[in-house]
């Protein structure tokens, strides 16, 4: 198993690299502006020149290569000038986003915090409720609780978080008054009351969220679970007497965990993506916002880098359910 | 003009003075919500208006327009005009003078070097500085003593208040700036994210595409402004979220262009925590006809050129019956309420430049019927009409945006009602208002029949505006389809007045052309069909006092007199 | 290998003799899914949807897009039983022809895309040396940013579609594929981790043993048993295609604008939520409708398959 992770840990570098090339040049063929923004009282000379500004004169070849330079080179630089207060990358050419002239990193930086709150929460949450409910579910399927439970999770899923999000708003911002409808990111924890404070702005896109997530994984859970209940070796074990727990819990739960495995690590590269939708309904201005916004304003460099996280955290998680199967079932063997 | 706008800008001011303010920062905070969120606060690098409007705060020009598009000073003593002899007689240079006593935030003096410094900073060849055109025409900038400053033209300038005027152009700190010129301006991070202004705030936190936190500025020239000690600029999300939160909910104090449904604000309003302001500028909603072909079956490269004229739209009857099939009040009453009025105008303001054409206003279906058949368009068996085998089919693009989605339906309606076919088509902004010589959607490429978007001009002078509809403007494969021509209108005797327009200086005479070069684009040809020109709403608290709806500048350009009405 | 053998003919030998005439597999499968309630009512709603879709806009006499002004905003009424929208277009109308749209793009969206998933999943899977290859493709595919690849998309492939197949059918071939190329990955994932599992089950080695072919085991002993998470894709798959498509038509991408579909119809009466809050519920509910009855119907359908489950 060590020797596989390591080659995977290997052969992900030239993938990631061929992933970077081949995002690149689809943003490059993408029609679409970087003034597109700019108000059309803006001279069409005046935009080429703004244009020229940006370094989108030279080829692609060049600004490719330019940004893997930046991305891989200068940025760990900076990073580690940042820890050990060093001065490597003094003067340097960063990444820069077209639309703010500031380094990339640095903004991907700012918004992880309501990020990982928000969409991180909400991942955690939704997890931890779907598994019992569709273990519990499958034990005990077409029973009032599967009934309740498939038909809101259907609707968790179903139902778009554009709408539930405006509809709790209306409900608990509007007529209640209880929580706030904007997230504030300039919001600091620092004693109970600011804790409280954190819990009421997170409540209702974390709720969203968390339904959404917790729709999806549970239906896997269930089949999965469903699929095992019935297989030779849950008589066997119930024939030799364990207990009813110990049949469910321990060996139908684990034999059933591949594709939910499967599917909670797809799930998880997408809590750094952002949620795009709920980020703009509840303003959380996360990652998902800076994405959509950059897309919408053709800032490439943002889009390419972002998109680039995005990919490798992709692939490191899927390695890790990889061996995660190998862990579950050892008869699965990939040499 | 000169005395008429300067008349105008005293009593603004006077009628503008806030009652009684106690002291600086006795108000407490204020939260203003803009659902664009701004991106970098430096104006010369960025020509959004969420970024001008959020700059504005901070970095101020020597001058500003004020509500009634008059020209108030702000860092000068006065407006320089031909009358005060700050304009000199050949209409090429002006003379700008500072007040006395001006601080940067930072407490070191304001200069007329830093005045020379921001010309030379956004003329930079390498700079691809965003408002450049402000400076079109601009030979030097020169520092007369430390207060006065001289901007000489290359040719006489009918309208020289281009430079340092409005919220666009705004006077920059030349101390720390300094090291960002030309193809250094972007690495210029905090600088462009916390510019030293002369404003009545101060950055103390800017995240951007986020949030921006401000402090009053302790150097402001008005020892009693601002009223607030902090500001919250937040941004993101939509407009219908961003009235929410200063309508219904009251978080935010002060909510920017709630471009939304009449019915989806009133709705709002009745939330009873805050208002809603109308203001109207010169932002006219209009559908552009292709004067050129855009058939897809003709080879890339002549497809909407004026190597083949439009088969249909060519006809004037057809344009004009087009026009006259349009209900204008239904649509404002749809998509707009008391943020639209109908327009038969290409500029609708200011008054001197504003026709008297109104013929538009009726919708007059049996008119444009009647038009049609006697033109030769007669209906065939399917109820569209055609002549000569030419079927009136039109391909009818706009980019994705409710309001003008619900026009698309409705004009498609109408022109059906007149035996004319039509197609729909939306895209998405990013692409339609993009330059992308490479995407077949954008609007300048016109592969469609008629398009419909709104566009306006920055400051109270129309013309360049209006030049742009010259034929050496079209978009064409050669100038990677980059034009303002949009119609791809050509008659040289609309090119003409223009170039009289451009040497002309009495404000009377340049009415008059500028109201001709209107009629022509307009009740003439029928190239260009107004709709709407498009007000602006935007929503503020009831307790937030000071607000003064400003379309000609920046919205914000009063905030140092905002205060909090208890 | 032979004790394992040797079990196996033990085993079946202890089963208990077959009482009634041995019946064909279809005819057994629809026995089976018949006793399930749920799929059954799944089954009854979807056909009454589909049929209210496709056959109600020739019934009922208003058409989607004809706007009547001065009918704007109406609560249901005789004449207009779901009320009318802001340009005063009949929504029963709309939510019909939406409809069309909206379950024949989840439908065939849905269907591309498990075909798709279960294809690079299986082949995955089953085959080591072609793990590799197809998993990184899948990586690629999950890492592309959605927005520029579907514009990317348009720009390539809608007017050479629309000359080839007529302007609606076109732009409804490039949304669904659109939508089926975009989402197969999550699926081929899922099945590719099943199959990996599976492959290694006794039951794989005893079929082997008797020398099945690679194809034949696929189809008779791979597919059946990972059929359970595909249902669950299929169910989440087809809200996920109707949900897309409203998105897609935000890029110029789908119908055109005044064409409703039930995705476009939930997005505008958002705005609309405080006023007229039924505009919402009728797409919503809809939505929520076939997505339902299509679990349903999966939930009926896999067990009906399964024979541990028909045998009882």
């Amino acid at each position: 198993m060590l020797t596989f992770t390591v080659r995977r840990l290997v052969l992900a570098v030239p993938t990631l690299l061929f992933i970077s090339l081949v995002i690149f040049l689809l943003l490059e063929l993408a029609p679409g502006d970087p003034m597109a923004q700019v108000p059309l009282t803006v001279p069409p000379e005046v935009k080429e020149k703004m244009r020229e500004a940006l370094g989108l004169g030279q080829p692609v070849h060049i600004r490719f290569v330019k940004w893997l330079v930046q991305f891989f080179w200068i940025e760990p630089q900076v990073l580690f000038d940042h820890v050990f207060g060093t001065t490597f990358a003094e003067g340097k050419l960063r990444v820069l986003s077209w639309q703010t002239r500031s380094p990339v990193m640095d903004i991907v930086v700012q918004r992880m915090p309501q990020t990982l709150w928000v969409v991180g929460m909400s991942y955690i949450i939704g997890v931890l409720i779907a598994l019992p409910i569709g273990i519990y579910s499958a034990y005990r399927q077409y029973s009032i609780f599967d009934q309740v439970g498939t038909f809101i999770s259907m609707i968790g899923f179903s139902v778009p978080t554009f709408f539930t999000g405006v509809l709790l708003i209306v409900i608990f911002s509007v007529n209640l008054g209880w929580f706030p409808s904007i997230y504030d990111t300039t919001h600091k924890v620092t004693d109970w009351d600011s804790f409280v404070g954190q819990l009421r702005q997170l409540a209702m896109p974390v709720f969203v969220l968390a339904l959404y997530n917790a729709a999806q994984i549970s239906r896997f859970m269930r089949a999965s679970m469903l699929d095992n209940l019935n297989q030779d070796y849950v008589r066997t074990a119930r024939a030799k007497g364990l207990g009813e727990k110990a049949v469910v819990l321990v060996h139908v739960l684990r034999n059933s965990m591949i594709p939910v495995v499967t599917v909670i690590a797809l799930g998880a590269p997408q809590v750094f993506g952002g949620a795009i939708i709920t980020e703009q309904v509840f303003k959380v201005n996360g990652l998902g916002h800076l994405l959509i916004g950059a897309i919408e304003a053709n800032d490439l460099p943002t889009v390419q880098t972002l998109t680039f996280i995005f990919a490798l955290l992709i692939v490191v998680f899927n390695i890790i359910a990889d061996v995660l199967y190998g862990i579950l079932d050892p008869r699965i063997r990939y040499d | 003009m000169k005395i008429k706008t300067l008349m105008l800008g005293a009593v603004a001011a006077t009628a503008l003075a806030p009652a009684a303010i106690a002291e600086r920062g006795s108000d407490g905070h204020v939260n203003i919500i803009y659902w664009q969120a701004p991106s970098i606060l430096n104006p010369y690098l960025s020509s959004g208006t969420k970024d001008i409007e959020s700059a504005s705060l901070v970095v101020e020009p020597l001058g500003r327009y004020d509500p009634t598009g008059a020209l108030v000073p702000y860092l000068a003593e006065e407006i320089p005009t031909l009358e005060n002899g700050g304009v000199s007689e050949d209409l090429k240079t002006i003379t700008w003078k500072l007040k006395s006593g001006l601080k940067w935030s930072d407490g070191s003096a304001v200069t007329s070097a830093d005045v020379k410094f921001t010309a030379d900073y956004c003329m930079h060849p390498e700079g691809g500085c965003a408002q450049l055109a402000k400076f079109e025409g601009v030979e030097s900038v020169d520092v007369i003593d430390d207060l006065t400053v001289k901007v000489t033209f290359g040719e006489a300038k009918p309208n020289p208040y281009g430079p340092f005027m409005g919220g666009q152009s705004p006077i920059i700190q030349a101390a720390q700036f300094a090291d960002c010129m030309g193809a250094k301006a972007p690495e210029c991070t905090t600088a462009n994210f916390g510019p030293i202004g002369t404003g009545p705030f101060v950055v103390t936190e800017f995240k951007p595409n986020d949030v921006i936190s401000m402090e009053a500025n302790q150097n402001y020239r008005d020892a009693a402004k601002p009223a607030f000690a902090t500001l919250t600029f937040k941004g993101g999300g939509d407009a219908t979220a961003a009235g929410r939160a200063v309508l219904e909910t009251g978080e935010f104090d002060y909510a920017w262009n709630l471009q939304l449904a009449p019915e989806v604000i009133a709705n709002m309003e009745k939330g009873g925590k805050g208002k809603t302001v109308a203001a109207f500028g010169s932002l006219v909603e209009r559908i552009e006809m292709n004067m050129t072909n855009p058939s897809p079956d003709l080879p890339e490269g002549e497809r909407s050129t004026a190597a083949h004229p439009h088969p249909f739209l060519s006809d004037l009857n057809v344009r004009k019956a087009l026009s006259m099939a349009i209900d204008r009040e239904l649509l404002v009453e749809i998509g707009y309420g008391k943020a639209g009025r109908p327009t038969c105008n290409l500029v609708p303001a200011p008054a001197i430049y504003a026709s008297d054409n109104t013929d538009c206003l009726t919708q007059d279906i049996a008119g444009a019927n009647a038009l049609l058949d006697e033109a030769g368009w007669v209906k065939g068996a399917d109820g569209i009409r055609a002549k000569d085998g030419v079927k009136l089919s039109i391909l009818y693009q706009t980019s994705t945006n409710a309001v003008r989605q619900d026009f698309q339906a409705l004009i498609k309606q109408w022109w059906s009602e007149i035996g004319v076919e039509t197609e729909l088509r939306n895209i998405s902004a990013s692409v339609f208002f993009g330059g992308d010589p490479g995407s077949p959607d954008t609007f300048q490429k016109f592969y469609a029949d008629a398009e419909m978007y709104a566009n306006n001009f920055d400051g109270t002078d129309p013309e360049s505006y209006l030049a742009q509809n010259t034929c050496d403007k079209a978009p064409k494969p050669e100038s990677q389809w980059q034009g303002e021509n949009i119609n791809r209108f050509c008659n040289p005797e609309f090119d003409a007045l223009v170039a009289e327009l451009a040497k002309t200086g009495s404000l009377a005479k340049r009415g008059e052309l500028g109201r001709k070069l209107n009629d022509m684009l307009t009740k003439d040809s029928y190239v260009k069909i107004p709709l709407v020109d498009r007000g602006r709403v935007s929503a503020h608290a009831n307790t937030l006092g000071g607000v003064v709806l400003n379309t000609w500048d920046s919205e914000l350009w009063n905030a140092a007199d905002w205060h909090r009405i208890k | 290998m032979t004790d394992e053998k040797q079990t196996a003919a033990i085993g079946a030998l202890s089963d208990p003799m077959p009482s009634a005439p041995p019946r064909s597999q279809w005819r057994a499968v629809w026995e089976q899914f018949k006793t399930h309630k749920g799929a059954l009512l799944g089954g009854i709603i979807f056909l009454v949807i589909v049929l209210t879709v496709f056959v109600g806009p020739w019934i009922w006499p208003y058409d989607p897009t004809y706007i009547d002004i001065r009918a704007r905003n109406q609560g249901p009424s005789f004449a207009h039983p779901l009320g009318t929208d802001q340009l005063g277009r009949d929504t029963l109308a709309r939510m019909m022809a939406g409809g069309q749209v909206s379950v024949a793009v989840g439908i065939t969206a849905m269907l591309l895309a498990l075909f798709l998933g279960s294809l690079v999943g299986v082949l995955a899977g089953f085959f080591k040396k072609l793990d590799g290859p197809l998993m990184r493709l899948t990586d690629l595919f999950l890492a592309l940013p959605l927005l520029p690849l579907l514009l990317v998309m348009v720009l390539l492939f809608r007017d050479t579609l629309n000359q080839a197949f007529g302007p609606e059918t076109g732009i409804f071939i490039l949304i669904v594929l659109a939508i089926g190329v975009t989402s197969w990955m999550p699926t081929a994932r899922i099945v590719r981790g099943d199959v990996l599992a599976l492959k290694e089950r006794e039951f794989v080695l005893a079929a082997r043993s008797i020398g099945t072919k690679n194809g034949k085991m696929i189809t008779r002993h791979i597919l059946p048993n990972v059929l359970s998470p595909i249902m669950v894709s299929a169910t989440l798959g087809i809200a996920n295609a109707i949900i897309t498509e409203s998105a897609l038509s935000f890029l110029g991408l789908g119908f055109p604008p005044d064409f409703p579909t039930w995705g476009r119809l939930l997005f505008d009466a958002t705005d609309y939520l405080q006023q007229y809050p039924e505009r919402v519920f009728w797409p919503g509910l809809a939505i929520s409708l076939t997505v339902l009855s299509v679990n349903y119907l999966g939930d009926g359908l896999r067990d009906a398959l399964d024979p541990r489950i028909r045998g009882r």
